[in-house]
């Protein structure tokens, strides 16, 4: 069993949603260490180590959680970013949006998105998303070597 | 075209008027022929008949002394002197008594018969035989009857006769033939030429639709001809104008058809941004609502009292409750919109996946399921699965005030071949007289606080047959249970 802290990138620009989101997490201990980003432009600039991250010295997250609706950078285009550079592909993604829109998921899916989670509008339902989400990919998913931080 | 494929065996105007023409014309010579040539050769006969009569009674005259003196070799002799005729065969002197006198025979010739006897009251009796005449004449001096000449003669004169008309016959006829083929072809240039240049462009139009064609008229064309030609060029013409106003408004048509597709493609996309963004704009709101009424409802804690909890309790149920009118709204609009991919369904399989889908509702009920034999349907199953789902589903919640349900799904053929699929339960059933209202969007017969529900799925249950081009309809009695069909349309 190790110690390691499994990062969670989380790109949300709407502050309600966030602050839900966080709370969740929180609630079933899961919050481990969340990195919030209001955009896709900041969740690249993490992942890439530059402008407000640039002194970042850490790996990359074990999973980043995506809105699809964001401003600058939505989360479509990060999807793509991740999943084209080899250095960032291993990442897993989950995409975590309001919308069902079958041409998202199709367009989601064939960029190679890990996961398509819709965000139910109750809240007991939503934490319970939230709670296998993380309990999967943060906790019994393995991930790819290099992605978790190697000390705690 | 089949008419044209006939007519390679029916025979042309101008050879049939070619053989008319000679017909008539033989046919008439033949007649004229026959009739004089006829008369003639019996004229003739009667003259080798009347030769004859006269030879026997030269021959008579100059034998009657021999006859009364019982000459028997100058009756000989007078006879013989016939040899000079060279028609005569035989000769004969009998006596009144009626032997045979004296004798001639033309040598190489057979005897004749015995003489004829001649009927009392005439002195003279003609013999027609097949290749010889004969004549037997009495022979009267000053009223006494001294003897019978009798002399035959051959034919071979009226036979030679016979045969140089018949040559002659096949002359005029050969001749009448000649001309009648020439005179036919110059009936052609005002007769049938014409007739064949219609009936030529005819075939020509018919095969490849030129109606730009027209047939010509000659002056030398008889006055009908001319009139079917005029008729022909007119309907020709007609058909043309015909044909191309035909073109001109499908072309019309057509470029209408073009504008409204396009008009409809605007549309859809219009509807496709509109549902995207209800998508994703209008539930945001609505999750931010519950997600904040349970954190204020766990930040209060067990200082809050009834009444708070339940006011946030109202307010998470009715933000949850416009959530899902929401997914229903937008599945309902997808529903419409999504294209058929019919193919043959099997609705038995249909109807165990969807019983299994409904497992989580089912569970811990007493539910009595009579599925019947059912057939295979011709139906998208993507779209027809959910039309079975609510179906069932609906007859699962109706009947959740029964201790047992008794839910029966069946099929019947209808006269037009159409499959008929009704789903019958024993639930509360409802009032006919709302019947109309049953399949309306967001209709509902029952209080939400009784049956749990949007009111949205018999809309799309309709929607969706309707557009398989199948029909729905329920009937149904307060608290006696309601039946549902549902019809789908084979594919011709």
């Amino acid at each position: 069993m190790t110690t390691e802290l499994k990062r969670i990138l989380l790109a949300e620009d709407n502050a309600n949603d966030l602050e839900l989101t966080l709370a969740a997490l929180q609630q079933h201990n899961l919050a481990n260490e969340v990195i919030p980003v209001r955009d896709g432009a900041e969740a690249l600039d993490y992942l890439y180590r530059r402008g407000a991250y640039a002194n970042r010295d850490d790996g990359p997250p074990a999973l980043v959680l995506l809105d699809l609706k964001m401003p600058k950078v939505d989360g479509l285009e990060v999807l793509e970013t991740i999943k084209g550079d080899p250095q960032l592909r291993l990442i897993p993604v989950v995409m975590l949006t309001s919308s069902r829109e079958e041409s998202d998921l199709i367009r989601s899916y064939k960029l190679g998105v890990n996961a398509y989670v819709v965000k139910p509008v109750d809240f007991s339902e939503f934490m319970d998303a939230v709670r296998q989400i993380g309990a999967f990919w943060a906790v019994v998913n393995e991930v790819p070597p290099g992605a978790a931080s190697q000390e705690p | 075209m089949s008419m044209f494929i006939a007519g390679a065996e029916r025979i042309p105007i101008s050879r049939k008027l070619t053989r008319m023409n000679m017909l008539v014309s033989t046919s008439a010579l033949l007649m004229a022929c026959l009739t004089f040539f006829a008369y003639d050769l019996l004229t003739f006969r009667d003259t080798i008949v009347q030769n004859l009569s006269i030879q026997a009674q030269m021959a008579g005259s100059t034998s009657v002394s021999a006859i009364l003196f019982n000459d028997v070799e100058t009756a000989t002799q007078t006879l013989a002197a016939l040899e000079a005729a060279p028609a005569v065969l035989s000769a004969e002197i009998l006596t009144p008594d009626g032997k045979s006198f004296a004798r001639y025979r033309r040598p190489g010739s057979p005897s004749g018969g015995p003489a004829p006897v001649i009927p009392q009251g005439q002195d003279e009796v003609h013999v027609f035989a097949a290749d010889s005449v004969g004549v037997a004449r009495r022979t009267v001096i000053d009223g006494t009857e001294t003897g019978v000449i009798y002399i035959r003669s051959d034919l071979q004169s009226l036979y030679a006769r016979l045969a140089s008309y018949a040559v002659l016959a096949g002359a005029v006829l050969l001749f009448s033939a000649v001309t009648a083929l020439i005179v036919s072809r110059l009936a052609r240039r005002t007769v049938t030429e014409p007739i064949v240049e219609v009936a030529t462009l005819a075939h020509r139009i018919a095969r490849s639709n030129d109606y730009s064609v027209r047939a010509s008229v000659t002056a030398a064309a008889s006055s009908e001809v001319a009139t079917v030609v005029e008729a022909f060029n007119e309907m020709v013409t007609g058909i043309q104008q015909r044909d191309q106003a035909l073109a001109e408004a499908r072309e019309q048509l057509e470029a209408r058809v073009r504008q409204r597709t396009a008009e409809l493609d605007v549309a859809y996309q219009d509807l496709e941004a509109f549902s995207y963004s209800v998508s994703h704009d209008l539930r945001a709101p609505l999750r931010h609502v519950t997600g904040f009424a349970t954190l204020l409802g766990q930040h209060l804690g067990p200082s809050a009292d009834e009444r708070s909890r339940r006011y946030l309790q109202t307010m998470s149920a009715a933000a949850t409750r416009m959530g899902r009118l929401i997914d229903d709204l937008l599945a309902f609009s997808r529903m419409g919109r999504a294209s058929l991919a019919p193919r043959r369904v099997d609705l038995g399989q249909l109807v165990r996946e969807a019983q299994a889908e409904l497992m989580p509702d089912t569970a811990g009920r007493d539910i009595e399921w009579d599925v019947r034999e059912l057939p295979s349907v011709y139906a998208d199953p993507a779209l027809l699965r959910p039309v079975v789902v609510n179906l069932l589903s609906n007859a699962v919640k109706y009947t959740s005030t029964r201790p047992t349900a008794h839910i029966e799904i069946g099929s019947i053929r209808s006269e037009d071949g159409d499959a008929v699929v009704f789903i019958r339960d024993n639930g509360v059933g409802f009032d006919m007289a709302y019947v109309d209202k049953l399949f309306g969007v967001f209709q509902r017969l029952h209080r939400s606080d009784e049956f749990s529900g949007t009111g949205i799925g018999l809309a799309n249950v309709r929607r969706i047959i309707q557009r398989h081009g199948g029909r729905t309809w329920a009937h149904g009695e307060v608290n006696q249970g309601a039946t549902f069909y549902f019809s789908l349309p084979e594919p011709a």
